[in-house]
């Protein structure tokens, strides 16, 4: 019953051959059997989401339900969620809860789902494995030595482990798709713009975007027919139209071109993951496509850009967390600045200090042209570079991550080799283009990612393309071995 | 040595938009503590900013009235500093792209020359809440209801050189932005705020002096004393050979002193960067114009209207259009009364007395421009002099109805009957006969100053109501017999 | 480009962060290690180039002047470390 897709699912709860109640529990169940070890979930929410699947049979039943109605789904943790605690992971947060509710959460319960509860993550999604998380590191469920990515680690493991249907994740610098890589499931970044960052407790403003993570390109499509839009509490949303998009899915791929950036192949990429990248390229030949090399010129530039603007708006969004209105307290503050610099530096790791203090950095007196500016210079090569390359070409692909996930442990002491880890991620976000990752084989038996990279607002035409290929390949739908791997 | 005092001013105008800058929330003065809040007011996590587009509208009104370049492009940037009342942990502002660029204002002093006072900029950002010091326990208590409150901050180019110019040109802002409807101009409540940037040099310098900021000066009386406060506190170091420290500095007017405010030391380094919650403001010229189009007459050119239309003197026509209410109170007394120089008399005096009396703005008048002017209309028909008019104005003040009501009730019609004067004064003459034979053995020159008591007795006879211009002929002719 | 302890100190109080001696050098190297990677912006011209802070370039939509919010207060100050008569406290404030 674990391994169905939304579609199939949807269509039992409406045919009564299943009930949400049931389906809800069975999940309920397997959290309970793996979170314990995998540790994706910082919040269960077991009893409202056993009442939310008693309420959504019900509306099935009187035939008033949305299009989720019943389909058991959980929340990285920065989504805030009324009278649930929402952490980001963080000890600052750690009993934050907040009276309001984000625009995608609540879009996603207007559509019926259920919530199941809030999933782990890096601390303020600052991080790429996950291990930076106040309430322990996440395991990679195909191979628990191994880090299943981040910062939406937990989002990640709970659809690859079967703990949530689907869950929703965001992407700063590759925060859904290295996950979804790293743990052999479909991620897709949308468009910046194209979700509501409302109620979304902000790491990068200008670079965050939510989205989609499951099992299939088609699961990743019922999400996004609930959470894209407009929203108008979001001074940054885009006010363009939205499609259905399943009704695309099934489109012959034939004339689509595709492009390879020669940078994405070079130096520092795994061998493996090279094989498997390339396998799949082949499989899109024999899908109709045509392949086209073309270069990315500025990407390596994206890595500095990338950690001068992240943690620039970083350090500006995180001072809020001042221990006045809510979050982590110092015990007895002797004064103002004590309680500031006590209650910060207690309240946040010590990774989310270094790229507040970066920020800081970046933008104080008489650097911020040498840093934020030049940044934000190369931050328009980089989209140009993008405009250029799509002009040429229906889609860019690549892998995903230079590698398959890495140890637990193997770069915590250092940092810039983590950051290296995203160097084909960060670009996509500072253009703000449309980006999937999808389960394309594997190296050293874990699974590699393909990257699928689109125009502004082609979530449907990326979509149609990750359901193509997946309709002629299994990868997505391996599964990790719990009994051998947990 | 003889200075040379340099000043600038940054002006904050509380604009009175209904809603706040950036969130529904309800600004409004006086509530119950953090009642007038949302999740972006607090700095909620998760909370973004969506801009009000009244508050854009009245930023270029302003923009309009100062002559100045309005920024088409303006960009909202991040001012990032820590203080208990600043939620964000940043204040929401425009640095390098302001809605209202350079522009200018030219003020008319006491003495009846203008100066013109350069404008740099005016820009709109989000005000900070306000912390109480009542002691709690030793803390202090933080109200966030101002959060967000929408500001236009208006600042001068140093051109300012007396104490008097100062006031002068703050008077000016504040009768344009109240003019403007875009500001209530309250400095009580804090709708206006000044910060005063002073310095010294010594006459025919160019350079400018080491400049101290005195902060959040609230009302004219007070901007005048700091300013000759602070003059002679940094006339006093320069003397000595000492030198000024650039900085922050409070006026105290209970001690009428300046003194440093060192917690606003620490945190100059704002870190200043465009707010990637908000989207550029780019505005079409067709927008502006339509804005200049619906810019109401402004106190300049009200005053130059008066003297045109109504032939008031300079000195009234600047008093009666310095401020918005008092400008179309004049003009609907004027209007009723159908006589400018006795509307404008009885505003500026009777009117004016009275409402300095109670304290009371012309706006909330108990007496309204329309009832006014039938007062005075009624004078200009003689159906009663100024002194019943005195009178009744009381009276209409005290809530007794309108003139025509009280003249009425109180039966203060002056009689212009001449055949009742007539019988009225052959009354006196016939009982008085002794005066009689006195004002008429007398020289004519002494008559005169003998009519004084014959009129007397007719005004204690007709309560005040004969007309004194129509009783004058008569009792002159039959006291001559 | 890289830190020493004392510019460490300066940020930190900047961002009020409270560090402790050992903190401070370990940020010393590790800020310096991310500054010295930022520093390969600095071999690219961006001469002419326009600074790009929103990826969509669109415009600030503007909302209408409507009080569309109610008192929540009790439910914000919920959360709250510290609180009495509808206020946050802190420690005194001193102007």
């Amino acid at each position: 019953m674990l391994e169905q897709n939304i579609s199939s699912l949807v269509q039992k709860l409406r045919n009564k051959e299943i009930t949400s109640l049931e389906l809800t529990q069975s999940y309920l169940d397997k959290i309970s059997e793996l979170n314990p070890s995998l540790n994706s979930y910082i919040t269960v929410c077991s009893e409202s989401a056993l009442a939310a699947a008693k309420e959504a049979d019900i509306a099935i039943a009187a035939g008033t339900a949305g299009p989720l109605a019943g389909i058991p789904i959980a929340h990285k943790d920065l989504f805030c969620t009324n009278g649930i605690k929402t952490t980001c992971a963080s000890k600052m947060l750690s009993n934050f809860v907040p009276p309001y509710e984000s625009t995608v959460t609540a879009k996603l319960e207007q559509a019926g789902a259920i919530m199941l509860g809030k999933t782990n993550m890096d601390e303020f999604a600052m991080g790429s494995s996950n291990e930076n998380s106040h309430f322990g590191l996440v395991k990679n469920p195909w191979n628990t030595d191994l880090v299943p990515g981040g910062s939406s680690g937990g989002s990640a493991v709970a659809v690859a482990a079967g703990m949530a249907v689907a869950t929703t994740g965001t992407d700063t610098g590759g925060s859904i798709r290295q996950p979804a890589s790293f743990c052999g499931i479909t991620g897709l970044k949308p468009t910046y713009g194209r979700v509501s960052r409302f109620g979304m407790i902000a790491y990068a403003s200008s670079l965050d975007q939510a989205g989609p993570m499951a099992r299939s390109a088609e699961d990743c499509a019922h999400l996004m027919n609930a959470i894209a839009g407009f929203d108008p509490q979001d001074s940054t949303s885009a006010e363009v139209e939205t499609q259905d998009y399943l009704t695309n899915l099934d489109q012959p791929l034939t004339g689509l071109t595709i492009g390879l950036p020669k940078e994405y192949f070079g130096e520092g990429l795994e061998q493996g993951v090279a094989d498997a990248i390339r396998q799949a390229v082949s499989e899109f030949e024999k899908l109709g496509a045509k392949i086209k090399d073309i270069s990315l010129p500025n990407l390596k530039l994206s890595i500095p850009a990338y950690y001068v603007i992240a943690p620039s708006e970083a350090s500006s969004n995180l001072s809020r967390f001042d221990g006045v209105r809510y979050g982590h307290r110092c015990d007895e503050p002797k004064d103002l600045i004590d309680m500031y610099t006590r209650s910060r530096a207690e309240g946040f790791s010590k990774e989310v200090q270094k790229r507040i203090m970066v920020g800081t950095y970046a933008l104080s007196e008489g650097y911020y042209d040498a840093y934020y500016l030049k940044a934000q210079r190369i931050r328009r090569l980089i989209k140009q570079d993008f405009v250029n390359a799509l002009n040429e070409v229906d889609v860019i692909m690549g892998p995903v991550a230079p590698t398959t996930a890495f140890a637990i442990g193997s770069k915590t002491d250092d940092p810039v080799a983590m950051y290296l880890e995203d160097i084909y991620t960060l670009s996509v976000n500072l253009a703000g283009i449309p980006a999937m990752s999808i389960p394309a084989g594997f190296s050293n038996k874990m699974p590699v990612g393909l990257q699928i990279m689109g125009d502004y607002f082609t979530e449907a035409k990326l979509l149609n393309i990750a359901h193509q290929f997946q309709q002629h390949t299994d990868w997505h739908l391996q599964t990790p071995n719990m009994d051998k791997g947990a | 040595m003889s200075w040379e005092i340099v000043i600038g001013l940054e002006i904050h105008a509380q604009l009175s938009t209904k809603s706040k800058l950036f969130s529904g929330a309800a600004v409004g003065f006086g509530a119950e503590a953090n009642t007038q809040t949302t999740l972006v007011d607090l700095g909620m996590p998760g909370a973004l900013p969506v801009f009000n587009k009244e508050a854009l509208r009245m930023a270029v009104m302003f923009g309009h009235a100062v002559n100045a370049e309005i920024g088409m492009t303006s960009v909202f940037a991040r001012k990032n500093y820590f203080y208990p009342d600043l939620p964000k942990g940043y204040q929401t502002s425009q640095m390098d792209d302001p809605i209202v660029g350079i522009g200018h204002l030219d003020v008319t002093l006491e003495d009846g020359t203008t100066k013109r006072v350069g404008i740099t900029r005016a820009h709109l950002e989000e005000d900070a809440g306000k912390s109480l010091h009542e002691d709690f326990h030793g803390m202090s208590g933080i109200d966030l209801n101002r959060s967000s409150t929408p500001l236009l901050e208006i600042v001068s180019e140093p051109d300012i050189r007396s104490a008097k110019e100062a006031v002068a040109y703050v008077k000016m802002i504040h009768s344009i932005v109240t003019y403007l409807g875009i500001c209530d101009g309250n400095m009580a409540e804090g709708s206006m705020r000044c910060d005063v940037n002073i310095s010294l040099r010594p006459k025919g310098q160019e350079e400018f002096g080491t400049r101290t900021e005195i902060k959040n000066v609230n009302s004219f009386r007070f901007i005048e004393k700091a300013i000759h406060t602070e003059v002679e506190r940094q006339a006093d170091i320069l003397e000595d050979g000492g030198k000024i420290t650039q900085e922050t500095r409070l006026y105290d007017p209970e001690k009428d002193e300046t003194r440093s405010m060192r917690s606003k030391e620490d945190a100059n380094d704002y870190r200043y960067f465009p707010c990637p919650d908000l989207l550029p403001v780019v505005l079409t010229q067709e927008y502006v114009d339509q804005i200049k189009e619906t810019l109401p007459e402004l106190p300049t050119q009200k005053a130059a209207r008066f003297i045109s239309d109504y032939s008031l003197s300079e000195y009234d026509a600047g008093v009666l259009s310095s401020s918005r209410p008092m400008a179309d109170y004049f003009e609907t007394v004027t209007q009723t009364a159908n006589d400018a120089k006795l509307s404008a008399n009885w505003v500026m005096g009777e009117l004016s007395k009275l409402l300095n009396q109670n304290q009371i703005e012309i706006a909330n008048s108990p007496v309204d421009a329309k009832n006014l002017g039938q007062l005075l209309a009624r004078i200009k028909d003689n159906t009663i002099n100024g002194k019943t008019a005195k009178d009744i104005l009381l009276d209409m003040w005290n809530g007794e109805g309108s003139a025509d009501e009280i003249i009425d009730k109180k039966g203060l019609k002056q009689v212009t009957d001449t055949a009742a004067i007539e019988t009225m004064i052959n009354d006196i003459i016939a009982a008085n006969s002794a005066q009689v034979e006195q004002f008429r053995a007398a020289e004519p020159d002494k008559q005169k100053k003998m009519m004084g008591f014959f009129m007397g007795q007719i005004m204690k006879a007709s309560q005040g109501k004969a007309n004194p211009g129509i009783v004058t002929p008569i009792l002159m002719k039959l006291l001559k017999g | 480009m890289s830190l020493d302890k004392q510019d460490v100190q300066k940020i930190a109080h900047l961002a009020r962060l409270a560090l402790t001696e050992e903190d401070a050098s370990e940020y010393q190297s590790s800020l310096s290690s991310v500054l010295e990677l930022v520093e390969q912006m600095q071999s690219v011209d961006t001469e002419g180039v326009e600074p790009l802070s929103n990826p969509l370039e669109m415009t600030q939509r503007l909302r209408a002047d409507e009080v569309t919010e109610e008192n929540r207060r009790d439910a914000f100050l919920a959360n709250a470390p510290s609180t009495e008569a509808g206020l946050f406290l802190v420690p005194k404030v001193i102007d």
